[in-house]
């Protein structure tokens, strides 16, 4: 399947039209939910380290420090990864898996059409290059967040959670975390084309293999966290 | 001309098609009929090259379909029109976009020239002003015809339509089965049509080849289908009583 995917696109024009839409579709109708979660999971993060973190020897930075580590760390790139493996892979797998029950796979095929190569190759380009930006928006929403609901519970102030923030500040870290998420973006952008495009049935079975494909990208994201992070961190 | 010859296919152990041969010439309706499970629609896939034949020839103009290099192949899909069951049209892209799609995939034709293209087979098949309609604001009828103006934008030098009437009103599928007998001759397409409406069968058969068990049965043209004695034949196309009379009525005329 992915050698018919990585082919050169038979007319660049088309390519490009494709990959636009799909820039649209996957990234840029995900930047509302994202940035939606990100902050509160970000007010949520800072305030549950606050609370937790109770006693007069700890100092109050060491609250913007841990929610800056969880954010850039898991936070954006895992969690709002298997987020758009929800949203996004339900629907490149049924998109596609539509196309496959009423023929419309079958009448690019039979035009001539490498049908993989024109579905798939604009989403896995569209996944790749744009989630880093929204992943880094996802952080710097949550970070945001974290201080917003620190200032206004008064559980701590914004001076700490800003010097927290710097202490130890690792830009390595941030390389991490988009490594981290062009892997999750390919994931995302195949595993549901291949669910979608392998679908036999009628409409029953491509809410199934939705299903399937969002159970399977996600179970594949947690899997590859966790063995980046030992590659990467160890 | 399309040359079959003991075309076999089958999925696992289960076989479809058992030896097939038979021939459908340009410019000629060519009908594919027979129950339902009969084999037709694999028949037609594995023509136009979706299914991949186990046993057997396909030769289109004296060029075995088996022996196209990637080149040839390439070329030999774009001599190639196809009208699918329901229609298969793009349902993201206008009507427009639908038809104009093979013009931009396969053409270096500027906009002007496929926009005058696009409208002159939307005009063919009386289908005028809906080119920035979507698929899903059409009627069936007006689905059907997008799919063919689709299929006869690249001046396809073969035609395969899998039941264009399914769905449709009796009205509306006459003038599906004319249009499409009307370019078969205008533009000398060998045109294959697989379907299991008999009106279609005795309007437009110019050659009708019966499937039955995924063997050809019968072939011959729709007024030595009135006369033949093939049993196979007479159960399926005669098991209504409308058909039973009208044959009744064309034997004692011919008597």
């Amino acid at each position: 399947m992915l050698k018919q995917v990585f082919k050169r696109p038979q007319k660049g024009r088309i390519f490009y039209e494709s990959l636009i839409r799909e820039i649209e579709e996957l990234g840029l109708k995900s930047l509302g939910i994202i940035m939606f979660i990100s902050f509160f999971i970000g007010g949520v993060i800072a305030l549950q380290t606050a609370l937790n973190l109770d006693s007069a020897f700890i100092p109050k930075s060491l609250i913007g420090f841990a929610a800056k580590r969880s954010i850039i760390l898991e936070f954006a790139p895992t969690f709002c990864s298997i987020i758009l493996a929800g949203k996004v892979g339900s629907y490149i797998t049924s998109s596609i898996g539509t196309m496959r029950v009423t023929e419309q796979i079958d009448a690019l095929e039979v035009m001539g059409i490498n049908s993989l190569n024109y579905l798939v190759l604009p989403k896995v380009i569209a996944t790749v290059c744009f989630y880093p930006f929204l992943i880094i928006m996802g952080m710097m929403l949550g970070i945001f967040g974290g201080w917003l609901a620190g200032v206004l519970s008064g559980l701590f102030s914004g001076v700490d959670y800003i010097e927290g923030l710097q202490t130890d500040f690792k830009p390595f870290l941030i390389v991490y975390s988009i490594i981290k998420t062009l892997v999750f973006a390919f994931l995302i952008a195949t595993v549901p084309s291949y669910h979608g495009y392998f679908v036999k049935g009628g409409s029953i079975a491509v809410g199934k293999a939705s299903t399937q494909s969002v159970v399977w990208t996600t179970i594949l994201i947690v899997i590859t966290n966790y063995f980046l992070t030992q590659m990467l961190l160890t | 001309m399309i040359e079959v010859k003991n075309l076999h296919k089958g999925f696992g152990d289960v076989k479809i098609l058992k030896g097939i041969n038979t021939n459908f010439h340009p410019g000629k309706t060519n009908l594919i009929i027979g129950q339902s499970g009969a084999g037709k629609t694999v028949f037609l896939k594995t023509l136009i090259g979706l299914h991949q034949p186990e046993e057997g020839t396909i030769s289109f103009d004296g060029r075995l379909n088996t022996e196209f290099t990637i080149q040839q192949k390439r070329q030999w899909r774009q001599e190639i029109g196809m009208v699918f069951q329901g229609s298969a049209l793009f349902d993201s892209q206008t009507v427009q976009e639908n038809i104009m799609f093979p013009l931009k995939m396969f053409t270096k034709q500027s906009q002007k020239e496929m926009l005058d293209r696009v409208n002159f087979v939307l005009d063919r098949v009386n289908l005028q002003n809906s080119n920035t309609k979507l698929p899903a604001e059409l009627s069936g009828g007006m689905q059907k015809r997008v799919a063919i103006a689709r299929a006869i934008v690249m001046n396809p030098k073969y035609l395969f339509c899998d039941e264009p009437n399914s769905g449709l009103d009796p009205q509306t599928a006459i003038v599906i089965d004319n249009l499409i007998q009307e370019i078969t001759n205008e533009y000398k397409i060998t045109t294959v049509i697989n379907t299991h409406d008999m009106n279609s069968v005795m309007e437009i058969g110019e050659k009708i080849v019966f499937l039955k068990d995924g063997k050809k049965a019968w072939e011959g043209n729709s007024e030595e289908m009135f006369k033949t004695d093939n049993e196979s034949v007479v159960d399926f196309v005669y098991s209504s009583n409308l058909f039973k009379k009208v044959r009744e009525a064309y034997l004692n005329e011919t008597k």
